[in-house]
């Protein structure tokens, strides 16, 4: 067929009139954000705003708070409560919600310590068991939502308080044990960091991330521009990376000035990457997002609707595992605070301020990454003040309500310019 | 068309509990040729339909597939078979974009992830060859009209090469200019020698594409009438009853009582 290579070229001979096509390059680039602003489709761009206001306040508050040693410890400690919002990306996106994520973690950092310290069992071995019962926790939790039919919100508010209560019971009488800091709790804790600290560590991974990102764009470039259909201009891709670069890069910076990379973090940005993919490349994660967009659609189209639920549930209880383990590690034992409701209403404050849609199917895992920030950037700033736990909650809780707000004017918008 | 039908339907019965929704129905479609099937509502059409798409096994009675019996339990039966229902409440996906919805259920791997690419390709050429005018086939279904869902929605049954389409009153919803751009699209898919039974309420519609009509009423077959040489009232009468219905008994009632 002779359909157009180039851009303007419309994909259809006759194209309507009352197409908005995209201008070519960098104008055209400009046009098209602005009246993506104006539908709605806000993207990642008021979190972004809201960190660089957080910091700015908080920075003029305290003038700890811009210092390389304070980003070390967001960077470091937003990696647990992150671990767990990637989990809850995949369940917010079938337009579900996991409330047990919270127990889970703090129930795995109880199991690994009773296999690893109690039992003396291989660290690795617990380790893995530790992410097994997460698994199988979250497969059973959506078991019973996708096959008996009980709502997701209400099957998982009884594992909020069923899951508690057993870890409570796995820690016993004194409520505390202690891990050995040895393998990977060792390398998921705070003084643990990649290539060991080296400058080169930091500027290697941001380099890395820029030349992945650049090369598999300017590949997939040529190949839709051989293959004859729209591609993005080279323009657009300069200023992708570009941006990807200056952020990671001062990133790299910033943390090198302190100690290097944790290693936490690193195990929380390849957890990102496999996610983005899973969702974004497999037919597995494009049937996660029809679920999220019509069910009966999804069940129409040939998708096993209830095996999508149940694995969603699945993959959100492992990551809640992985997360509890991290968090475990931070302080290296398991202890009743493990499964802190305040967790849960993080994670999901994370996973929402990021930009995922509470209403399924809009979303991507990055924003597990931004929410986390702002979160854990909130939380620590506060700390520096020296605020109670009282006036953290209220605060973390209006950030989470003017996040919800946001998604929910956002999806309103994005209907009447029809985008929902 | 003297050759095996493609789709054929002998004496298919089908009950619902107490109520018998079709009694031994007959139906035929041969390649290059769109049936239409019409009746009034509970005449048993959707049922009709339903049990060609595997959604309710029949009963009774024979279901042939381009000459020899064939059985349809479950929906994937009669997609391996090669027919495509387009259901009148369409079922796209409103946060995926046209590509996604076109290969939903059946996308396009390289090396075990989504060729993005060849998708795109195909569903240009594919909307290309129907002719089929969207605005760009990376923007969200929610942001397309209606008629321009409607045609999505066809072409996504198309995407898995059918050998009979069912459209389940895919005007009903339709503008003036919409209408027509999916009339013309059942005319390409006759042009493409696929087999088409086409429900509709709208006799204009029926008679402008269809070349056989074939009328339940009650369940059962009530004729089935060339097109071109079958006056609209006959098909009328067919849809309604002829002898004895609200129109007739009324017609007499007022002509006796002008008496």
């Amino acid at each position: 067929m002779s359909n157009g290579t180039d851009l303007n070229t419309p994909a259809v001979p006759v194209t309507d009139p009352r197409l908005l096509v995209r201008e070519e390059g960098f104008k055209g680039y400009l046009t098209e954000f602005k009246r993506k602003m104006r539908g709605g489709e806000l993207g990642s761009l008021p979190v972004v705003v809201g960190l660089i206001i957080i910091w700015v306040v908080f920075g003029v508050q305290n003038k700890t708070f811009l210092t390389a040693a304070n980003f070390e410890t967001i960077a470091y400690y937003m990696v647990g409560i992150g671990t767990l919002g990637i989990g809850l990306v995949f369940v917010l996106l079938l337009g579900e919600i996991d409330l047990s994520v919270g127990s889970v973690s703090g129930l795995s950092a109880a199991i690994f310590a009773v296999l690893s310290v109690t039992h003396g069992m291989n660290i690795w071995l617990a380790g893995l068991l530790t992410l097994l019962t997460g698994v199988g926790i979250g497969a059973l939790q959506g078991w019973i939502f996708a096959k008996i039919g009980v709502p997701a919100f209400v099957v998982t508010l009884a594992g909020f308080l069923g899951w508690q209560g057993l870890m409570l019971w796995l820690l016993g009488n004194t409520g505390t044990i202690n891990l050995a800091d040895t393998g990977f709790i060792h390398i998921l804790g705070g003084s643990s960091f990649f290539l060991g600290g080296d400058v080169a560590g930091g500027y290697l991974l941001a380099a890395l991330a820029v030349a992945a990102m650049l090369g598999g764009s300017l590949l997939e470039q040529n190949r839709r521009r051989k293959a004859g259909v729209p591609y993005r201009p080279t323009s657009e891709i300069a200023l992708r990376s570009g941006l990807l670069a200056v952020a990671a890069f001062l990133a790299a910076y910033v943390l090198n000035q302190h100690a290097g990379v944790p290693n936490a973090l690193v195990l929380f940005l390849v957890c990102l990457v496999i996610a983005d993919f899973v969702l974004r490349r497999t037919s597995y994660g494009r049937k996660v997002f029809a679920v999220g967009g019509s069910i009966e659609a999804a069940r129409r189209a040939g998708i096993n609707v209830a095996m999508i639920r149940i694995s969603v549930f699945a993959i959100c209880g492992g990551f809640a595992a992985l997360g509890g383990l991290v968090i475990a590690a931070q302080i290296t034992s398991a202890n009743q605070a493990g499964s802190d409701p305040i967790n849960l209403m993080l994670a999901i404050a994370a996973a929402v301020i990021g930009g995922t849609s509470l209403f399924g199917g809009r979303g991507t895992v990055w924003s597990a990454l931004l929410g986390v920030l702002v979160i854990q950037s909130i939380k620590t700033g506060l700390d520096l003040l020296g605020l109670a736990n009282s006036v953290e909650y209220m605060i973390t809780g209006g950030v989470l309500l003017a996040a919800v707000i946001i998604d929910s004017v956002a999806r309103r918008t994005q209907k009447s310019a029809g985008r929902a | 068309m003297t050759s095996a039908p493609v789709l054929a339907l002998r004496g298919v019965s089908k009950r619902f509990g107490a109520v018998q929704a079709l009694t031994d129905v007959d139906l035929e479609v041969h390649s290059g040729e769109v049936v239409a099937l019409v009746g009034d509502n509970g005449a048993g059409k959707s049922t009709l339909v339903k049990t060609i798409a595997g959604v309710h096994p029949i009963d009774e009675g024979v279901i042939e597939w381009e000459g020899k019996p064939v059985n349809i339990h479950r929906p994937q039966d009669a997609q391996h078979l090669g027919v495509a229902t387009v259901y009148q409440d369409l079922a796209l996906c409103d946060n995926l974009d046209v590509v996604s919805n076109l290969f939903l259920g059946r996308e396009l791997l390289r090396r075990g992830v989504l060729d993005e690419v060849a998708m795109e390709q195909k569903a240009l050429e594919l909307l290309q060859t129907l002719s089929i005018r969207i605005p760009s086939v990376r923007i969200p279904v929610a942001s397309l009209s209606g008629g321009q869902r409607q045609v999505v929605a066809i072409a996504r049954a198309l995407v898995g090469d059918p050998k009979v389409v069912i459209l389940d009153e895919p005007t009903a919803a339709l503008g003036v200019e919409q209408t027509a751009q999916v009339l013309d699209l059942v005319e390409r898919l006759r042009e493409r020698d696929l087999g088409v039974i086409l429900i509709s309420h709208n006799m204009a519609d029926v008679r402008a594409v269809a070349s056989t009509v074939s009328v339940l009423r009650l369940g059962k077959n009530n004729g089935s009438f060339p097109v071109q040489e079958t006056s609209q009232e006959t098909i009328i009468a067919a849809i309604t009853g002829a002898t004895d219905n609200a129109v007739t008994r009324r017609q007499a009632r007022t002509t006796e009582a002008s008496k």
